[in-house]
């Protein structure tokens, strides 16, 4: 089984972080529920007249797919894998609402056109003229995970020599009220910095897109390797458990693991699984988090993917994601735990090469 | 050779069957579910076609046994009365024994009640349940908990129509892997306004029963459906002397990157797609004894899958026809359903006829199987083929 390597990065959310010369040197602070991410010049990517037919993600998604492929020197891959929570919700709402208020009358094709779920992928693939292998995962929180999970077997098994992957969701305003309704956004505005403290139901919603390339061949530019990556749809047991069997399949101990990423998202209800590993089995492990930084969605988990790259890449821990006091310098080995409401867990392994 | 993977169990619900045996009689009966719409409320009731469910929610809601207060799609009480199906037909007992894994497909998801209460989420808090079922994932979550499934490997594809082609691809490797000994694959589509709508700014859909590879098409019938195959390792197979209904032999995945919507006039990425099965299957084109189209009677598809079907079959084309007639295009399902129909021409021998086929297509001389055909079959390529370009093939066999 050949190994498989994060090659380059692409990121748009709501830091700074679409450039990659630079590692969140400064830090957008914001004080609200729903943030927006923070858009690149989308015309140096994209011609105009595409633009202007493109929603935030589908434009979100191109974009950082064109910035990691350019920093792994391709102009292609050998296949496409997309995740997205939510898919196209802002075409989506446009089309629904025009059936509701113009009761199924003068309705026009395009935001439908635009509305499947599976639009950044095949966008990604037409722009690109890329006939290969093309999926796109919905899967809530882990569909970002999926994909990766897919483009591992195709490169393990030597499927593909490239892979394009990524996770993007974009936000649109109906379903933020809708998720408003039933608290899983935040009822009040919250500053990033004290996201973790806010001791209420939901989260500070977002959007983003984060791409890579990943592929079984290393090369000067290598972030780092994609050691396993496990989905669970729920927990039989706890937490700790599933942390620990994942660690022993993978023949690595508490000890060796020097950094715990985790998606915590101040939501008062479901941040206790992160606890149960911050203060638990993980407790003498320096831990970061980031949903402070790159708010809440169904494919955030790929910022944290984004960030622990960036970390072993650069071998630097930036001030703002630490979540607690242990200190470590030479970072090999990292750890990354997500979830969302409880379900659609994740653990990714992630070693410096 | 390249190894198959088994398929142990398959369940399924149709406007032609509420089970694998329903199913079946209709197809060699020719017995089409298409009809006007009953269910949903539409401008548009009089002027299109579909290929309907019978069973209201509420009685599949009964069937489950779900209680009241359950926020079930259409989507999700369609896909785990078929995937209870599947699992009973392969004799499974106790679904955590092994290490088994879940991969749905759809395209509309919850937007069934997203539509129905777009309004009401705001002044009747009883509706609100269904704001967190409108994901594509939440069907494919509820089908999990009533299996059983726990703390494993769940995920759901949503590449438009070739989307259950892709869930039953993605099984059979990680089959193939090992890091499945069992993986329950397939999809779930009900009807919506919102899929009706969209078809219908498109101008494709058809005001009468749709007419597969005819020269005077005018389009497709949307359908509602979900089916499930489940695939288990050779392991599993031996120590529980599994009865094996058939293998996936192959399968490919290619983009025809051409068009949002529209297919290219040449077929590329469905010819890629067709290739690739064909390699994986370690299989030649004369290897194939029935090919199951896409053949969703929209002018742009048939022409394009049949100039990719003379591309990979230069050396003459074998019998192929489309169930699409049966059905109506049940969107992200379709290659689940096909997958069951395909594996049912297997294990009776016996190639469906493409109803409603009258003028030849002008474009080229193949002509589908029109008639109820007994033959020996041994290999059925079945193709998927979606918007954004998606375009998937699945090949199923009588031998490992």
């Amino acid at each position: 089984m050949k190994a498989v390597y994060i090659n380059s990065v692409g990121s748009i959310s709501s830091q700074k972080t679409f450039d990659n010369s630079s590692f969140l040197d400064e830090i957008i602070s914001y004080d609200d529920n729903i943030i927006l991410a923070v858009d690149p010049n989308y015309k140096d990517y994209i011609s105009p007249a595409n633009s202007r037919r493109m929603a935030k993600g589908v434009k979100m998604g191109v974009v950082a797919s064109k910035i990691a492929l350019n920093e792994a020197n391709l102009d292609t891959v050998d296949a496409i894998i997309t995740g997205t929570g939510m898919g196209c919700l802002k075409d989506s709402k446009k089309f629904l609402s025009a059936i509701i208020d113009n009761d199924e009358q003068f309705l026009t094709p395009t935001s439908f056109i635009q509305s499947t779920h599976n639009t950044v992928g095949g966008q990604i693939a037409l722009g690109l003229q890329c006939k290969g292998y093309n999926f796109t995962y919905v899967h809530a929180s882990i569909s970002f995970e999926s994909a990766v999970l897919d483009a591992k077997l195709m490169l393990e098994n030597n499927e593909a020599n490239t892979v394009l992957v990524g996770g993007v969701d974009e936000i649109e305003d109906y379903t933020c009220s809708l998720h408003k309704l039933v608290n899983h956004i935040k009822k009040e505005k919250v500053n990033s910095t004290d996201l973790l403290y806010s001791k209420t139901e939901g989260a500070v919603f977002s959007e983003g897109a984060n791409f890579f390339v990943l592929s079984n061949l290393k090369q000067d530019s290598s972030y780092a390797q994609i050691v396993a990556i496990s989905t669970y749809n729920t927990l039989k047991t706890n937490i700790t458990d599933v942390a620990n069997t994942f660690l022993k399949e993978n023949n690595l101990n508490i000890e060796a693991i020097d950094l715990l990423v985790l998606g915590n998202n101040g939501d008062v209800t479901y941040d206790r699984f992160y606890n149960e590993l911050s203060s638990g089995i993980f407790e003498n492990t320096q831990q970061v988090y980031y949903k402070h930084l790159c708010g809440e969605f169904n494919t955030a988990s790929s910022f944290g993917v984004w960030l622990a790259s960036k970390i072993l890449k650069t071998q630097k821990l930036p001030e703002a994601v630490k979540l607690n006091d242990i200190q470590g310098s030479n970072y090999k080995t990292i750890l990354l735990y997500n979830q969302y409401r409880g379900e659609n867990h994740s653990f990714t392994l992630l070693r410096r090469c | 050779m390249s190894k198959g993977i088994a398929i142990t169990g398959m369940g399924i619900i149709s406007s032609i069957g509420n089970n694998v045996e329903e199913n079946y009689r209709s197809l060699i009966e020719g017995k089409t579910g298409i009809s006007r719409i009953s269910k949903i409320k539409t401008l548009h009731k009089d002027h299109i076609m579909v290929g309907e469910i019978a069973f209201t929610n509420q009685e599949l809601e009964q069937q489950i046994g779900l209680t009241p207060d359950n926020n079930y799609s259409r989507t999700a009480l369609l896909g785990v009365t078929a995937a209870k199906q599947a699992i009973q037909n392969a004799g499974i007992s106790n679904i955590n024994k092994y290490k088994t894994g879940l991969i749905s497909a759809t395209s509309v998801g919850g937007m069934d009640k997203t539509e129905a209460y777009y309004h009401d989420y705001f002044e009747n808090k009883a509706t609100q349940k269904y704001i967190a079922g409108h994901h594509a994932g939440d069907s494919t979550q509820k089908i999990a908990e009533q299996l059983g499934i726990e703390q494993s490997l769940v995920t759901t594809i949503s590449t438009a129509c070739s989307s259950a082609a892709n869930a039953i691809m993605l099984g059979a490797r990680l089959i193939k892997s090992g890091q499945l000994d069992r993986v329950i694959v397939g999809g779930s589509d009900c009807l919506s306004k919102f899929t009706i709508n969209g078809f219908k700014t498109l101008m494709i859909l058809s005001d009468t029963y749709n007419t597969p590879f005819d020269e005077n098409r005018k389009g497709l019938n949307l359908g509602e459906a979900a089916a499930f195959l489940v695939l288990e390792s050779d392991k599993v197979v031996q120590t529980e002397s599994k009865t094996v209904l058939a293998y996936v032999k192959g399968y490919g995945n290619a983009n025809d990157a051409y068009h949002q919507t529209a297919s290219s006039e040449n077929g590329d990425g469905a010819t890629l797609a067709m290739q690739k099965a064909l390699k994986v299957a370690e299989l030649s084109s004369s290897d194939i004894d029935y090919i199951n189209a896409h053949g969703t009677a929209t002018g742009n598809n048939d022409l394009s899958e049949g100039q990719a079907i003379l591309r990979v079959f230069d050396k003459g084309v074998p019998d192929f026809s489309s169930t699409k007639a049966y059905t109506g295009h049940t969107l992200a399902a379709a290659g689940a359903i096909e997958a069951v129909y395909s594996v049912l021409a297997l294990q009776n021998n016996v190639v469906y006829p493409n109803l409603n086929f009258k003028t030849q297509m002008k474009e080229f001389s193949m002509t589908p199987q029109l008639e109820l055909k007994e033959k020996e079959l041994h290999t059925v390529l079945s193709n998927s083929l979606g918007f954004g370009g998606n375009c998937s093939t699945i090949i199923f066999s009588k031998k490992q």
